[in-house]
């Protein structure tokens, strides 16, 4: 039926690989044959609310224990407060979920950090600051964003209930090979222009199944240079292209980020893991099944016009004619956007007032992401009609902001400063947008209703938000820029 | 889980590309711990607009859903599946589908095929002519039939075999234990570890 493990990764090291297959290969418990799946292990299972109770009762049921608590951890993010944190769960569904996790990892013995935990947050951000993710290792969560921790080089994914389950049972998952796509971005971004406005124009280019199938591997110098923070934005943002994982090689910028955090290893241990991870990058002869080509160079802001991600354009350019598509899935499905967008075909993008301004979520709320919008509305005030929310990712995040003083930036802007987690990325807690009203969000979805019923999102990077939030209406720092000029030119004049 | 082999029942039309499970279920049906009782969360945005497809009496009972490209995307949340099966569907027949949501539907015995668009095209107006007809699903033969027009659907031979034959994931993994605890003997000490606490 199968060889063993210890067989096949030997017959698998033979041949050019890529990443993706290093790091699936090195996971092998077993090779399937005849169609059937391989078994994977899985090195980090993160846990959060939502996903899990069904999967904790599945396990009861069967009379079945947790196999290793010692590499699963969970957080409560999606349907906590981010106001008054101190007192009961207003909402009574949304604490009996957070007190079924409670209860759940007390009895199978899973590490949980709770609301008012110092380590408490996103789960997407809770696990690479705590050093848990790092390089080569797979990780799977009960969430689709779970592929943000591809940015480490480690194969990440999203998984459903019944899987939480069968990784809690068992540590592994029955798993089909995925394709693999090379996104290779080449050039310079220019300044105003960061790692969300390259995913959303990803995502816009090959649409939202385009990655279907696919792991995809981000490389090329507009990669290299950013951030492990930039990079963690564009791997989340993966299965917006419907692609369940997204990775980048690690390299310095990755070891930089890692090293010293807890669960980094240490010593010894740390030049093993350095000397394994240096022989992970996609080797120079490796074949993808798929490659796409993007110029950082010419890239602008940009945004999105529906209610899929893959609706986007440059910040610069015109809410499209449904017409222009011709696809008539797409013209349909871009009829159904603007009429629930309430847009007109034609309308400059910048000419679309917004109401709220959301800054946060697993796709942009760490410290650099922070940052970002404060290095934008440092001494301005917002736009008075519109209601800016900043939700840092984790406490700790939050604890970070306040030892540079951003929380002072945000509330002199006229921000409202909050505590951690989802929020209003899909408004599970009190954090909604009200029916009708208009968002410029640094989230990841912008589907109907997603942030509240009846809410119209518009997905931005920090840097947008920010600008967005200064004019009221959908705007970039190269619009400030220009407000300053002409404000300078009123005065010589 | 309940083996399948072939039923019948009423089909439905969704002309709609990109349902996202955002669509299928909103969040604020997530709050629920438990995993059955879902049927009320289905599409519940949508269903409130009395013109929508699953408010026409001609569909009701419905267990059969023939969908646009790509559905089921986005967020990874099983109860789409739940809401879906709990509303009485058992397949979903669409070009395209979102990774997770395939996968999820294989746990939950919530067949999905795949069928070429035009043919969903074809299927969506055989039904329209005629509201309330019923499409067979045949998993034996992977075809799907709705009066004379009978399409093969493609649908992987592992979740086949396991459908067909009603087996439930980690009971099968389970017998690999073993090779599980080789593997992990073979671990090494620089993977993470979330206990004890540092």
């Amino acid at each position: 039926m199968s060889t063993t493990a210890s067989t096949q990764r030997t017959a698998q090291k033979t041949g050019p690989k890529t990443l993706a297959e290093k790091v699936w290969n090195d996971h092998l418990v077993v090779q399937g044959e005849d169609g059937s799946p391989d078994l994977i292990y899985i090195d980090l299972h993160l846990v959060h609310e939502v996903t899990s109770p069904q999967a904790f009762d599945g396990l009861r049921a069967e009379g079945r224990p947790v196999r290793r608590p010692d590499l699963t951890i969970a957080t409560e993010d999606h349907n906590t407060p981010t106001l008054a944190i101190d007192r009961p769960i207003v909402d009574l569904t949304s604490r009996t979920q957070i007190e079924t996790l409670r209860r759940n990892c007390e009895e199978f013995g899973i590490r949980l950090h709770p609301l008012g935990d110092i380590e408490q947050g996103i789960v997407h951000v809770v696990g690479p600051q705590l050093g848990l993710t790092m390089p080569g290792i797979t990780v799977v969560c009960g969430d689709s964003h779970t592929s943000t921790h591809g940015a480490f080089g480690a194969m990440a994914f999203g998984i459903g209930t019944s899987e939480v389950e069968h990784v809690l049972a068992t540590q592994t998952l029955p798993l089909k090979p995925f394709k693999t796509m090379a996104i290779t971005v080449e050039g310079e971004l220019r300044p105003g222009v960061s790692a969300k406005d390259i995913i959303l124009a990803v995502i816009a280019k090959i649409g939202t199944g385009g990655g279907q199938g696919y792991v995809l591997e981000f490389r090329g110098s507009a990669i290299r240079a950013l951030s492990m923070e930039g990079r963690m934005t564009i791997c989340n943002m993966s299965i917006e292209a419907g692609a369940r994982a997204g990775m980048v090689a690690p390299d310095e910028t990755t070891y930089a980020y890692l090293k010293g955090r807890p669960h980094a290893p240490q010593g010894a241990d740390w030049d093993a893991a350095v000397a394994y991870w240096n022989t992970l990058a996609t080797d120079d002869d490796a074949v993808f099944d798929a490659e796409v080509y993007l110029d950082a160079n010419e890239l602008e802001p940009f945004v999105t016009w529906g209610t899929n991600p893959g609706q986007g354009v440059s910040l610069s350019e015109t809410v499209p004619e449904p017409s222009s598509y011709s696809d008539p899935n797409d013209r349909a499905a871009a009829e159904r956007a603007l009429e629930y967008m309430d847009l007109a075909a034609g309308t400059p993008m910048k000419d679309i007032r917004v109401d709220a301004v959301f800054m946060g979520s697993c796709t942009n709320s760490r410290i650099e992401d922070l940052r970002a919008f404060a290095s934008i509305v440092r001494g301005q005030k917002k736009a008075e009609h519109v209601r800016v929310m900043v939700v840092p990712g984790s406490a700790r995040v939050r604890l970070e902001a306040e030892a540079e003083g951003l929380d002072k930036v945000f509330e002199e802007f006229g921000a409202e400063w909050r505590f951690a987690g989802c929020s209003m990325c899909l408004g599970m807690n009190p954090d909604q947008l009200a029916p009708g009203e208009r968002c410029a969000s640094t989230s990841n979805r912008n589907f109907e209703g997603r942030q509240g019923k009846g809410g119209r999102t518009h997905l931005v990077s920090p840097l947008v938000a920010a600008a967005t939030a200064i004019r009221g209406t959908l705007s970039s720092p190269w619009d400030l820029a220009k407000q300053e000029d002409s404000a300078v030119m009123e005065k010589s004049a | 889980m309940e083996k399948i082999t072939t039923f019948s029942g009423v089909a439905v039309p969704l002309r709609r590309s990109n349902v996202d499970t955002d669509q299928i279920i909103p969040a604020v049906y997530l709050k629920r711990v438990t995993k059955t009782g879902y049927e009320d969360a289905l599409f519940s945005s949508w269903r409130q607009d009395p013109e929508f497809i699953l408010n026409d009496p001609a569909y009701a009972g419905a267990t059969v859903l023939f969908a646009g490209q790509d559905f089921g995307t986005g967020s990874s949340r099983e109860h789409a599946v739940w809401a879906l099966r709990d509303y009485g569907f058992k397949a979903v027949i669409a070009p395209r589908f979102g990774d997770i949501f395939r996968g999820n539907s294989g746990k939950q015995g919530l067949l999905t095929g795949t069928v070429d668009e035009d043919l969903v095209e074809q299927f969506w107006e055989r039904i329209e002519a005629e509201p309330g007809i019923s499409a067979t699903v045949d998993l034996v033969a992977r075809t799907v039939a709705v009066g004379d027009l009978v399409v093969p659907f493609d649908i992987d031979d592992y979740t086949r075999w396991r459908l067909l034959e009603g087996l439930d994931d980690i009971g099968l993994t389970l017998r690999d234990e073993a090779r599980i605890t080789e593997f992990e003997g073979g671990r090494e000490s620089w993977r993470p570890t979330t206990l004890p606490v540092r």
